[in-house]
């Protein structure tokens, strides 16, 4: 399979389903094993890891995932296509460029990606659209069991699995949720969020992980204590406690917005469709900004019933030229896929050959102008 | 927002409880506050601020709590060191846990609340030792949590249990 094969569409995970999906993009269960009787990948020569990477590849790629699966060479790929899986969230930006033999094996409907040879020997993830934790652990329990019968993990009665960095140690599970906080944001209420995490030792990063900064008001919180608690324990207070306590939060923000900022939310969802529908030049971080809004209106009206001035004129641009037919409305998943469809390598892997920052800046202008005037 | 108690200034005081592992959480002006008898210290002086965050640094020895011993061994298995991992934060092989146990417990504790074992998931294929040994401090955690909860009937139940693994 080519990456090509994927690249024109959005994965599953990101086209507006699942429950809460209006504020939770997804849902993300990541574990992190390493193989009894090796070192760890710091103290591995060359030759080491590419013994590694074959053996868990081949574990890899006999399960039966019930779906496809198909094998990349991280370490071999061009630098175009390692930024496009990063920008798929299918792999990390670690994997993507780091050093020596390393690879991934993704399942085509991306649900599922195992990295070989990232910090640990083996981090295996599972992805689900809206807030679906419960189901993501089941799935990755599963995967996990079938890897294990294969291999021997390395383990400890005291410490439980064994990772390359003490912070991991334990479970190993990092348990992430992607969210949509724009009103939180436009409210100014969002430091408040971030310390209220920091309280219950939970991180707070932007939208492609470690390092990145919050893009388009989306942020993925995850857990980061894996000792001492168990990992359904984690699962149960994010799914029922955590997450949808925010999702409140944003929901009474989104409020606070209809019934006493009307002004303040119809000129940001009214300027972000002025600029989106007849910019020329939009850069990759103002093309987020901006599709953030105007998702945020398309939910409010959908699962709020909000109207306002500006979120009725989405309401009748979204039925211009008197079309009926669905795929030309302008819907989440319209939305959604501008939102990935317009990201650096995305572009320029659809565009076929790579371009600078101006021809980028460019071409996305021109795919948002003709998704969102459908005249032109 | 309102102070939850006299409904009527804006909450500027933001207080959070901990009891048996329950957060509360209290919203009230600075006015109330000070009839309840909580202390606020409107502004903190620059250097006493300043001083205050150098005492809380922890020191290297601190940090990696490096006994004299440690800091020398090298990791028979990897060849791995302290001074290594400091400069890395990635461990060189799993028996590096053991090896440089003393020191990484400092570290370990500071990453996870203060938590030094396990609890959740066995290998299925890990031997019958080690699936008994997780057991059982799944059990002592529950025992502790139950003594902090005061819950003393679960507590005996589990003291018991745990006495009978270990028999």
């Amino acid at each position: 399979m080519k990456l090509t094969d994927i690249s024109s569409g959005i994965n599953e995970w990101f086209s507006g389903s699942g429950p809460l999906s209006d504020i939770v993009i997804s849902s993300r269960i990541r574990l992190a094993r390493n193989l009894a009787g090796y070192k760890f990948l710091s103290c591995c020569s060359v030759d080491e890891k590419a013994e590694l990477l074959q053996k868990l590849k081949d574990v890899l790629m006999s399960l039966d995932l019930g779906d496809k699966v198909f094998y990349i060479s991280v370490d071999k790929e061009p630098v175009l296509n390692r930024h496009f899986l990063v920008e798929r969230h299918l792999i990390s930006r670690h994997h993507a460029f780091g050093k020596g033999p390393r690879g991934a094996v993704i399942a085509q409907r991306e649900f599922f990606t195992a990295m070989i040879n990232e910090e640990d020997h083996l981090r295996i993830q599972v992805l689900r659209g809206g807030l679906q934790l419960s189901k993501c652990a089941e799935q990755i329990n599963h995967i996990d069991d079938m890897i294990e019968r294969k291999v021997s993990y390395a383990f400890s009665a005291r410490y439980g699995y064994l990772t390359a960095c003490p912070t991991n140690l334990g479970t190993a599970i990092r348990v992430s949720v992607m969210l949509h906080l724009p009103a939180l944001k436009m409210t100014g209420q969002i430091e408040k969020f971030f310390n209220a995490a920091r309280d219950m030792n939970l991180a707070v990063r932007g939208l492609f992980g470690e390092g990145t900064e919050a893009a388009g008001d989306f942020y993925q919180i995850s857990n980061q204590i894996t000792l001492g608690i168990s990992e359904s324990d984690v699962i149960t207070q994010f799914e029922n406690t955590i997450i949808p306590e925010i999702v409140d939060y944003e929901n009474a923000a989104r409020n606070q917005l209809l019934s006493k900022q009307s002004d303040l939310l119809d000129d940001k969802i009214s300027r972000a469709v002025a600029l989106l529908r007849n910019a020329h030049l939009i850069s990759s971080q103002e093309a987020l900004f901006l599709l953030s809004h105007l998702r945020m209106g398309l939910n409010m009206r959908e699962y709020m019933g909000a109207s306002t001035p500006a979120i009725d004129t989405l309401s009748t641009f979204s039925k211009k030229g008197g079309s009926t037919s669905k795929h030309q409305e302008l819907t989440i998943e319209t939305i959604n896929r501008l939102f990935m469809l317009t990201l650096p390598a995305h572009l320029q892997l659809n565009y076929g050959k790579a371009l600078d920052a101006t021809h980028r800046d460019a071409l996305r202008a021109r795919i948002i102008r003709s998704a969102l005037n459908q005249d032109s | 927002m309102r102070c939850q108690i006299c409904n009527k200034n804006d909450a500027t005081i933001h207080l959070t409880e901990i009891t048996d592992g329950v957060r509360a959480e209290m919203h009230i002006c600075e006015l109330c506050a000070q009839e309840q008898g909580i202390a606020v210290k409107s502004q903190i002086p620059l250097n006493e601020l300043l001083s205050s965050l150098l005492a809380v640094q922890p020191t290297d020895e601190e940090l990696f709590g490096s006994s004299e011993k440690d800091s020398k061994t090298s990791c028979p298995h990897c060849g791995f060191t302290l001074d290594k991992f400091r400069k890395e934060a990635v461990l060189g092989c799993p028996y590096d846990y053991e090896v440089f146990e003393k020191s990484l417990l400092q570290i370990i504790k500071k990453a996870h609340n203060g938590n030094t074992a396990h609890c959740g998931k066995v290998p299925s294929k890990a031997s019958a030792g080690i699936k008994k040994q997780a057991k059982i401090i799944t059990l002592h955690q529950k025992l502790q949590e139950a003594v902090r909860s005061e819950d003393y009937e679960l507590a005996a139940k589990l003291r018991d249990k745990i006495k009978k693994f270990e028999t």
